[in-house]
Parts: C-alpha cells; structure tokens; sequence
C-alpha cells in the first residue's frame, strides 16, 4: 500500500492546523459563513438534516487494517459508533460535531487519511476497481495512477476551482467493476498492438439529473504522457464549462454540446503545445509509488484445496456463500473475498466500529492486512488463501457480516437519503430495507441470479439509480415520497441509462412492483440468461406492462 | 422578483447549532434541543418575531440554516412539521429509531 512520503505528511498535516484555526475564526465572527462554508466542505465537512457529516476519502478504495481501525475508534469516540460507506468508496460519519472535527482530523492523520477534495469544485477521491492488482483479467494494477493523479491534482493551483466537481474512476481491466463511464473521467489501462501499456480515455459520463454514459476521447495515451493529456482535456474544461447554470456545468454538459468530436479537436489542440505538464511527475516518482503496490509475497499454492472443497459439500450455507462472495484471484490458492455490508434489514453500506474491527483483524490475520471498499458498498478482503475462507467465513458470521448476497437482489446500492440527506428529496434506506425483506429467501434470491438495483433519495443519484439494472428514485409528489422505476440501466463496460416504467409510485408499493418485474424476467428467462441480459433481448414492453398493471391495480 | 414565499402557520424556527450540528429550536427561553419546547408562532408578528430570532443568532455565531416551519399541533399538544422532510428533520433517521431526537425526546 502507499505510504506518504515526508511531504504528504506535512502537507496533510498543515491542512488539518488551517482547518483549526479556520473553525476558530468562524465562532469568532472573523470568518463569516459565506466564506467559511467552503472551506469547511473542501475538508469533506458538510452540514445534513440532523447534523454535520464528514466524508473521509479512502484513495482508490484501498484502507490498510490500521486505516480501518482507526475509523472504527473515531467512530466510536466521536460519532455514534457507525459509519456509511459510499458509492465513492468513500466513509461517511452522520453526527460528528464541528467543534471536534479538528481532532477528527488528526487522527486521520496520524494513520495516512484526510478528508482533501472530498467535496468542492475540484477533482474528487479517485475510485477504483476493488479488485485493482488481484483480478485476474487485469492489464496492470490501476492504483499506481490512481495515486500519482491523487497527488497530480491536490490542490493542484489550475484545477481547484472548476466549474463543477470532477470524478474520476480507473479500471485495469476489461470487465469494468468500476463503473468508469458514469466518471467525468473513466482510464482503463490497456494494452497496444505494440505490447505497450497505456490509458484509453473516456470522458463526459455522469449522472445526477443529466445522466450520461462516457465517450473515448482518446484510445490510447502513452503513460508518459498521461498528465500532460489530463491537463489538457481539463483546461479545456475548465475554460470551457459553464458556470452560469450549476446545472448544465459538468464536463458531460460541455461533450454533449459541442460534440466528442469537437471536445477531443480541442482537447488535443491544447495538447499539441503543451511540452509536457505543467507539474510534472519524473520517472523516480512514478517507481516509487508503483513500487508500494507490488503485490504481496503470495505462498506457492496448488489451486485446488481438498479441505476447501470438503467445507463446501459438508456445508451448503458455506458453498452459497462461496459462489456469491468469492472472486477469482490471480495467484493460484487465493481469492478475493466480499464481504457484504448488505445483511438483510440494514442500511446498505452501514459498518459498526466493532464490525470494522473485527474486519481490520480478520485482513491482518488473512489478507495482509489489506482492504478495499467497493462502489458497490461492500468491503472487500483482496489476498485471502482458499484454506483460510472456512474460518473466515465462520468468524465474519459471528459479527453479523457472513450474508451471501454479494451481487443478488438483495446487494442493494442505496444513498443516505432523506434519512440523513440535506439535499434528498424522498427516503432511500426503507426502501432497500422493505426490498431486502421482501426477498430475503436466499433460495429465491440465487434463483433470480446477479440483479443490481440502486435507489436514489434525489436527482443527484448518488444511489446510481439511472445505471441499476433495476433503478428507484426518490421524489416528492404532491407532498408525499414518491418513487420512479427505471429499467435496464448498466454500470459496466456495457453501460446504458435505465428507462422509466411509468408514474411514480408510493413507497408501500416499491416491493411489490419490483416484484412483478422480476416475474416477467421469471418467466420468459432462456436457460443461464441473467435479468439484464433478458431485459435486452425482451425490450421494455413486456416489463412496462406488468408494471402499469400493477400501478392500476393500485389506483 | 415574486415575494418570497410566506411560510403557513402556525410555524416553529428550527436551525443547526453551528458547534454542534445538532438541530435546535427556538422557545421561549431561547434556543432548545428538545422539539417540545419549541414556541409556536399562531400569528404573524410573532413569526417575524421568530425570523428576526433567527438572523440575530446566525449573526451571532449561535446557529446555521434557521428558517420558519409550518406545523399541525398533535392530540398532545406538540408541534408536527407539516412537510415530511421536516419531520424528519425534527425526529431523526427513521431507519435508526435509537438515534436523534426521538431516542431522547418523547
């Protein structure tokens, strides 16, 4: 894992004594709210209905166990002993007071964290596949860039006011668990005929009111040249981009209008007279962050384990586990292991400081220490040995955290919403948690196979909704929550925007509505074809039929 | 410009604690955590009263984002928010009974 060096150290370390005194002026009067209240959102501290929040940044979506640890104590002295973890991968505490998120601060500090560029018109915590660097169909671990574009844009003095927030998500393999073309910016490493690795650029996805699926601005950039690309692609945003309307001011407003092609004319125009970035990174740099994600030293394992297969015919609860939960590892006798955070009737992406502990040991004892956050609000331990996951499995049971939904209907992706949302306009979590009941056979849920859905409190579509396979939006309707159906959305390489079913519905009606739609998938499923892949080839109508049916039953 | 609009009544003043975080409401004897303190405008000139509280103690450094919230009184007496987002705002998350004012006000 990366390990700051003597100038991040410092650098993080003045950030969090500005931020004092910055906290000080404001109760003084010196600073007035005006001038304060972007400050304190630059350092992640937002104010929600029933308090302040603070979202901390886990870079690329990697914590360390001693990271993890450290949350779960700041969790527990200075919160209410849990915390949210983020479509961003990100962590989200609800109720920290302002008067100690100084100390909060410093306690990131003292463990590499911070919460820098979490909020504000600039470019935010850079995510990443959560299996970066152990996925076995991946060109190269993306975290190495991650890193080196987390450093190239901290506070980088062109880039910190831009017309809008900026989002960049990075991939190292062609199966896309990233969902990069929902980014501003999505980087897939890729490999060229010629053998060398590079980036293929996407730009212009997003979501939130304008939802928008990514387009290639450039196939291949040569990894020398990455920064000096980035440059140029975001002065032409930031010049560019509108800021007359927030609304119409992300990069994927300005591709749309003038066009990818014209986007990329310009982008490759200021490209062509700059001689490399302006901040350049030299080649030592590179090696030495490249250098902290070296994989672990793997054991010389055989890739079958008898005792492993033994644990799943004596045990079905433990093989289903196993089937959902695993992924494959690139070292032979490993494998990447998911742990939901989705059990059923929970908050989706919800963590007690005690669950995060016993994570934090259990990847000291079996994964070198090493977790990842997932967009999809999971927790992920990357290098776990096959004979190890019986054992695993039986303690993560014993802290509530063994369900075996990773990936099935019940794996729901949901924003705080109205819950805790400042911003949100209906409730997220009850619906999630309404669904989750409603499907809770897990029988069931393995029949229904892989199903994404994703439920946004607001237009903002933090939840993802507009790329859920199944997506729920919350709104107002005549002052009530209202919810809108959406269908056939995709976060991955074959990324399309949902499409609405009909008039809102009320939340009392959420289960029973998503429940008709997965009896039409049901129904007219062929033999291995998952829902999305039978909403393609079926088409809205069969689905939008049984949704108004259900909808005028109601009525 | 149309006139901003003029929140119904009865209405209470609610904000955030600027330490804290913590939403308050305005009552008799000043800025309280409990919603069942908070004093009901039945009138006009009290609610101005109530807004004019709000930007004195902004202005002071006491509280953020203070505005006015129409409410129905329940058969108790006590003052219910009209608008659902404020009843969240004023009980907590309704996921998590055990947190926010309704863990610790009845």
């Amino acid at each position: 894992m990366y390990r700051y060096d003597e100038f991040d150290e410092a650098f993080v370390r003045d950030r969090v004594a500005q931020f004092r005194t910055q906290v000080e002026r404001r109760l003084s009067g010196a600073l007035t709210d005006d001038e304060f209240k972007p400050l304190r959102l630059k350092n992640g501290v937002y104010l929600q209905l029933h308090a302040y929040m603070l979202r901390i940044a886990v870079p690329y979506g990697t914590l360390s166990s001693r990271q993890l640890r450290q949350l779960a104590l700041i969790g527990e002295k200075y919160d209410r002993g849990y915390g949210h973890f983020t479509t961003r991968q990100n962590l989200q505490f609800n109720w920290p007071k302002l008067r100690d998120v100084p100390e909060i601060l410093d306690l990131l500090a003292d463990v590499e964290m911070h919460c820098i560029q979490t909020s504000g018109n600039c470019i935010r915590n850079v995510t990443a596949d959560q299996f970066a660097g152990v996925a076995a169909d991946e060109v190269e671990d993306p975290r190495p860039v991650a890193e080196l574009i987390r450093q190239w844009s901290s506070l980088h003095p062109e880039f910190d006011y831009l017309p809008r927030k900026f989002k960049i998500a990075v991939t190292g393999a062609q199966h896309d668990r990233a969902a990069i073309l929902a980014h501003d910016i999505g980087l897939r490493v890729v490999m060229n005929a010629a053998g060398e690795i590079g980036y293929e650029l996407m730009v212009g996805g997003g979501l939130g009111r304008t939802p928008m699926i990514g387009k290639v601005v450039r196939e291949f950039v040569p990894k020398d040249q990455l920064l000096t690309y980035l440059e140029a692609l975001m002065r032409v945003y930031n010049l560019e981009g509108r800021r007359d309307n927030k609304y119409k001011a992300r990069v994927k407003i300005l591709v749309h209008e003038i066009g990818i092609e014209e986007f990329r004319a310009r982008v490759e125009a200021e490209f062509a007279m700059l001689d490399g970035p302006s901040i350049p990174a030299d080649t030592e740099e590179l090696a030495r962050i490249t250098a902290y994600f070296a994989p672990p030293a793997y054991e010389k394992l055989p890739a079958i384990i008898p005792a492993f297969e033994a644990a799943k015919r004596a045990n079905p609860a433990f093989a289903a586990w196993v089937e959902s939960n695993t992924f494959p590892h690139r070292a032979p006798g490993y494998t990447a292991l998911t742990i939901s955070l989705k059990p059923i009737g929970k908050a989706p992406g919800d963590a007690t400081s005690e669950q995060m502990r016993v994570v934090a040991d259990l990847a000291e004892r079996y994964s070198h220490a090493e977790i990842r956050v997932t967009h999809h609000q999971n927790l992920v331990l990357p290098h776990v040995k096959q004979a190890d996951i019986f054992a695993l499995w039986q303690a993560l049971g014993e802290a509530g955290l063994a369900e075996a939904n990773v990936g099935l209907i019940t794996d729901i992706i949901s924003c705080p919403g109205l819950d805790y949302c400042a911003l949100a306009t209906a409730r997220s979590i009850p619906i999630a948690q309404s669904l989750q009941k409603r499907f809770a056979d897990l029988s069931r849920q393995r029949d229904i196979g892989p199903l994404n859905v994703k439920i946004s409190g607001c237009i903002n579509a933090c939840g993802h909704h507009h790329v859920g396979h199944i997506g729920i939006l919350g709104l107002e309707k005549r002052g009530e929550e209202s919810y809108q159906i959406t269908l056939g959305g995709d976060a991955t390489e074959n990324a399309a925007i949902g499409e609405i079913l009909g008039p809102g519905i009320v939340a009392e009606e959420v289960p029973a509505a998503i429940e008709r739609l997965v009896g039409v998938y049901l129904a007219h499923r062929k033999d291995g074809e998952t829902f999305i892949e039978a909403v393609r080839r079926l088409g809205l109508a069969p689905f939008k039929a049984a949704f108004l049916q259900e909808a005028a039953d109601a009525a | 410009m149309s006139a901003p609009k003029q929140t119904p009544l009865p209405a209470i003043l609610l904000a955030n604690h600027l330490l804290d975080g913590d939403v308050v409401f305005f009552t008799p004897n000043g800025w309280s955590r409990d919603p069942r303190e908070a004093l009901v405008a039945e009138d006009r000139a009290t609610a101005e009263a109530l807004e004019a509280e709000g930007v004195a103690a902004f202005k002071r450094q006491e509280v953020v984002d203070a505005y006015l919230v129409d409410i129905t009184r329940d058969s108790h007496g006590l003052p219910v928010p009209n608008h659902f987002r404020e009843r969240f705002k004023v009980r907590g998350p309704s996921n998590r009974p055990d947190l926010g004012k309704q863990a610790e006000f009845v």
